[in-house]
């Protein structure tokens, strides 16, 4: 959905908790339709960008990603990547902090950072005419970001003031446990927030260690949709990104498998209890993975008409969210559910989505569920992920980083009609047949595990 | 507030949050005839409005009900947003669901929200299904069959809502309280979801009454955006929704107005779940409707100034310079029928309280009406204005947003299309005498909410 959140009642004032425990990325991009023709542009020093021309609107919309991301932060130093992400606009080249933003106003140009688990990226929105200046200022923010004292501190108080003011939210506290119970030793364990305590072992030399082995040629992603040919591109590739290393140096991250058949309650007087379960998921490069998604579409995807929402909510009333989804992460696959129902009704919402997910193990959807699930499929992606410049740039890049070639839109009609009936039966039957992980945030659930 | 009939996608219950500034973007200087807006009425008085984009092969369809929270009758809070999710259960024609099986089938987009002033439906689908979504969106605008069957489980999915939004947020807890207290008079005092004593109780009475008074074709607004012709939505529209009979005339939305407001007041709250506190500051303002000429673009200008992002006075000053907050900023809600609310807020960060924080925002509100805004500031906070229409026009539910809910709340086509030519012509010395006029701080409601074991603001 369209997000236009600007100066609006959305910006709170209040620290507001959100509803969901947020530990988890968002799955990757699931299917396609091609309508946009995507072109391969290679620079004169290598570096490759996929292009999707459109004039229709005066703008440039750039999306770019280094895959390493807070899951490369050193022991002890966790919030590293997350903190570099705020020092970008920060003072860069010959611009200080206050130079920099005013430049980045002048020029009417939108740029921003942000970090995943597996992965530092960044977005840039330029009107075209100002182009020139716009990816001046980006190529400043990549390449020469300055790492000043003063924003440093500044920007890392800003963090900690934020991880105090949700020291005692209990949705924040939960999603802090159920990591370290799904993920154990693992990076992925880690708040990619950091901590009080290791934000301030944080010093300038972290920051600029960790930008000159993680900022490198070799690790880039680079998509952008709008008013540039491929020729211009070109140059901008080499002028933005030319003289940044050819190698990056990545520490290893080992593949970790979430730790299922566990629960986790935690005790708060809330009204209303959050459940959460955690299945096995299956891996993007995996055969199964789209009769998985098909599968995880019909159980509790995004619709008004999935099997958990029909029986949770529809008949009867117990809860406003319950869905489902598949997560993909560079190291690890899962099937999540969440939902949030008032809490002297709790173990009854438990026992109902235990049941939907046992009758999806032991039968798997009909033959009509199928069907329709992919029509869904190959109708959606269009609406979801082609619909402005900047979502044809995020899809454009999603599909790089899951090596998914450009000729994915096409081919994904008929990976998707090839799927069989018995297939999403397998693969319902391998994952949820599973004993998952469940974690209850609120008071005592009566009724045991449901 | 804005609520809506939201689907939890993927991991996390995302927000619906179709929220429009005041300071809608229009359409400026734009050459082409791709990107002309049309705008006509069919015979039975329902607007519509086409903005064609042909950049995909998408089109998002809208209807607009010119009825929100604050037209509630009095006892019955909630019943609009209650009544936006009864919209998609059955009805004479189609079987509950049917409706979203169709446009799930395609893979399309569906929601609804409810707001204080307007409540609005909405499918993103590819063209070829364009009119099977308008004849089922018809269908619903009359046809709706409610039992009590329906009611009932629906009931409780909305008292779930409650408790995900406000009772598991103290910040949300506290912005009703402060909204209440700020609003003396108008209905805006009342919560969008409603109070959930009066949730409790709403029925099929209340809900049947509702639909018949309100959903009618000359109360609501159609906003087609996408690939589609004027031509072709102008057709399907006067198959569809225009062979709905026009219904009753509804009276001009005159609600309750404000006293004049003489005090200062303060609401504090305290919870466990809090670890720093924080503070907002809101007084009653007016908004597009009931502003005099320029005063609400003034305002809008100068909610920008003051405390709009980054480069603004109260981001630089506290959290740059002075570094005692960890965030810092102003707010102007512009798109409202009647007058509306300017809030500041703040909180500390490191060793300052919020007492400090609290007084250098005042300070800075003071710096303002006393010595105005800079030629510099102004010219760049109406650039960024001007440029973020450009960047709207990169995506169709965006300006379906915008065109709905200027008109929804009593704005025109024409309002938005000379928003930008407004916003340049706008003094600094109106913006000065905006913040002189409203910022009083003796007419102001301060909202704090606090740890649980803390003494000191």
């Amino acid at each position: 959905m369209a997000m236009m959140a600007m100066r609006s009642r959305m910006r709170l004032s209040f620290a507001t908790a959100t509803l969901a425990l947020v530990f988890l990325v968002l799955p990757a991009v699931v299917a396609a339709r091609a309508e946009v023709k995507i072109q391969e542009v290679k620079s004169d020093k290598g570096i490759t960008a996929w292009l999707v021309e459109d004039y229709s609107v005066p703008i440039v919309a750039v999306r770019f990603l280094f895959d390493g991301g807070s899951s490369q932060d050193p022991a002890g130093k966790e919030g590293l990547a997350n903190l570099m992400t705020g020092l970008f606009d920060e003072g860069a080249g010959d611009l200080d902090s206050d130079a920099f933003q005013n430049r980045l106003d002048e020029a009417g140009a939108e740029m921003g950072f942000s970090e995943s688990n597996d992965a530092v990226g960044g977005a840039m929105r330029m009107l075209a005419d100002e182009q020139d200046e716009a990816f001046e200022l980006l190529k400043l923010a990549v390449e020469k970001p300055r790492f000043d004292q003063a924003p440093i501190d500044r920007i890392r108080s800003q963090i900690v003031a934020g991880i105090v003011a949700n020291a005692r939210d209990p949705e924040t506290e939960a999603s802090r446990k159920w990591a370290e119970a799904i993920y154990g030793e693992h990076p992925y364990a880690r708040p990619d927030q950091g901590t009080e305590k290791s934000l301030g072992t944080i010093a300038a030399d972290d920051l600029r260690a960790f930008h000159k082995s993680n900022f490198a040629r070799d690790n880039l992603h680079v998509a952008v949709v709008g008013a540039i040919d491929a020729e211009t591109l070109k140059k901008r590739l080499d002028q933005v990104f030319g003289d940044l290393p050819e190698k990056s140096e990545m520490r290893k991250v080992e593949r970790v498998e979430p730790k299922l058949g566990q629960t986790l309650q935690i005790e708060y007087p809330l009204p209303q209890t959050s459940l959460q379960l955690v299945y096995p998921g299956v891996p993007r490069d995996a055969p199964d993975f789209l009769a998985a998604a098909l599968m995880e579409q019909i159980l509790g995807g995004g619709t008004f008409s999935s099997r958990l929402f029909d029986e949770v909510r529809e008949k009867r009333g117990l809860a406003y969210s319950v869905s489902s989804a598949l997560i993909n992460q560079e190291h690890s696959s899962s099937l999540i559910i969440g939902t949030a129902t008032r809490s002297d009704r709790a173990a009854e919402t438990l026992a109902v989505v235990r049941d939907v997910v046992r009758k999806m193990a032991e039968e798997g959807p009909t033959a009509e569920e199928l069907e329709a699930a992919k029509k869904y499929m190959l109708g959606a992606y269009a609406i979801n992920n082609l619909d402005s410049s900047r979502a044809i740039a995020n899809t454009l890049v999603d599909l790089q980083t899951d090596e998914l070639g450009i000729d994915y839109m096409q081919r994904r009609i008929d990976l998707i009609s090839a799927v069989t009936l018995d297939q999403v039966k397998a693969v319902a039957q391998k994952l949820l047949s599973v004993e998952p992980a469940v974690m209850i945030l609120g008071p005592k659930l009566d009724g045991g595990k449901g | 507030m804005i609520l809506g009939l939201l689907r939890a996608k993927r991991s996390l219950p995302a927000v619906l949050a179709l929220v429009l500034s005041a300071a809608a973007p229009a359409l400026a200087d734009v050459p082409g005839k791709e990107w002309s807006v049309s705008s006509f009425s069919l015979d039975n008085g329902m607007q519509v409005v086409v903005i064609p984009d042909h950049r995909a092969p998408i089109v998002t369809h809208m209807v607009w009900y010119k009825v929100g929270s604050a037209d509630e009758p009095p006892g019955k809070s909630g019943i609009a947003h209650f009544f936006e999710h009864l919209m998609f259960k059955g009805t004479a024609n189609h079987k509950a669901g049917e409706f979203g099986q169709k446009v799930a089938e395609i893979g399309g987009n569906e929601n609804a929200f409810t707001t204080y002033d307007y409540t609005a439906y909405h499918q993103t689908v590819t063209p070829s299904a364009l009119e099977t979504m308008m004849t089922f969106e018809a269908d619903r605008m009359r046809n709706l069959v409610l039992t009590d069957a329906v009611i009932g489980p629906e009931r409780d999915v909305i008292l779930e809502e409650r408790r995900s939004r406000i009772e598991n947020n103290p910040g949300a807890l506290l912005n009703e309280e402060v909204d209440a207290t700020l609003f003396q008079n108008e209905p805006y005092r009342i919560p969008v979801i409603g109070w959930m004593h009066e949730i409790e109780q709403l029925n099929r009475v209340d809900a049947t009454a509702f639909y018949d008074r309100y959903y009618a074709p000359n109360n609501a607004i159609l906003v087609v955006a996408g690939d589609v012709e004027p031509d072709r939505v102008k057709e399907l529209a006067e198959k569809t929704y225009g062979k709905i009979a026009r219904g009753p005339d509804l009276p001009p939305r005159i609600r309750p107005k404000e006293p004049e407001q003489n005090t200062k007041r303060t609401v504090e709250m305290t919870d466990a779940r809090v670890s720093v506190p924080s503070f907002s500051k809101a007084w009653v303002v007016p908004s597009y409707q009931t502003a005099k000429p320029g005063e609400a673009e003034a305002l809008d200008l100068l909610s920008e100034i003051l405390g709009g992002g980054n480069r603004s006075r109260l981001y630089q000053e506290l959290v740059v310079k002075q570094g005692i907050a960890s965030s810092a900023g102003a707010y102007f809600e512009g798109t409202m029928v009647d007058d509306t609310s300017f809030t500041v807020y703040g909180a500390p960060r490191g060793e300052a309280g919020l007492q400090q924080v609290e007084d250098a925002v005042d300070v800075e509100i003071r710096r303002i009406i006393k010595d105005g805004v800079t030629a510099d500031e102004l010219e760049k906070a109406k650039n960024r204005f001007v440029r973020s229409m450009i960047f709207a026009r990169d995506n169709q539910a965006s300006m379906a947003n915008i065109y709905g809910s200027t008109l929804a709340t009593g704005g025109s086509v024409a309002d938005v299309e000379q928003w930008p030519d407004r916003i340049r012509a706008v003094t600094p010395d109106q913006i000065k005498d905006a913040a002189a006029k409203y910022l009083n701080p003796d007419r102001s409601v301060a909202g704090y909410l606090l740890p649980a074991q803390s003494t000191q603001k």
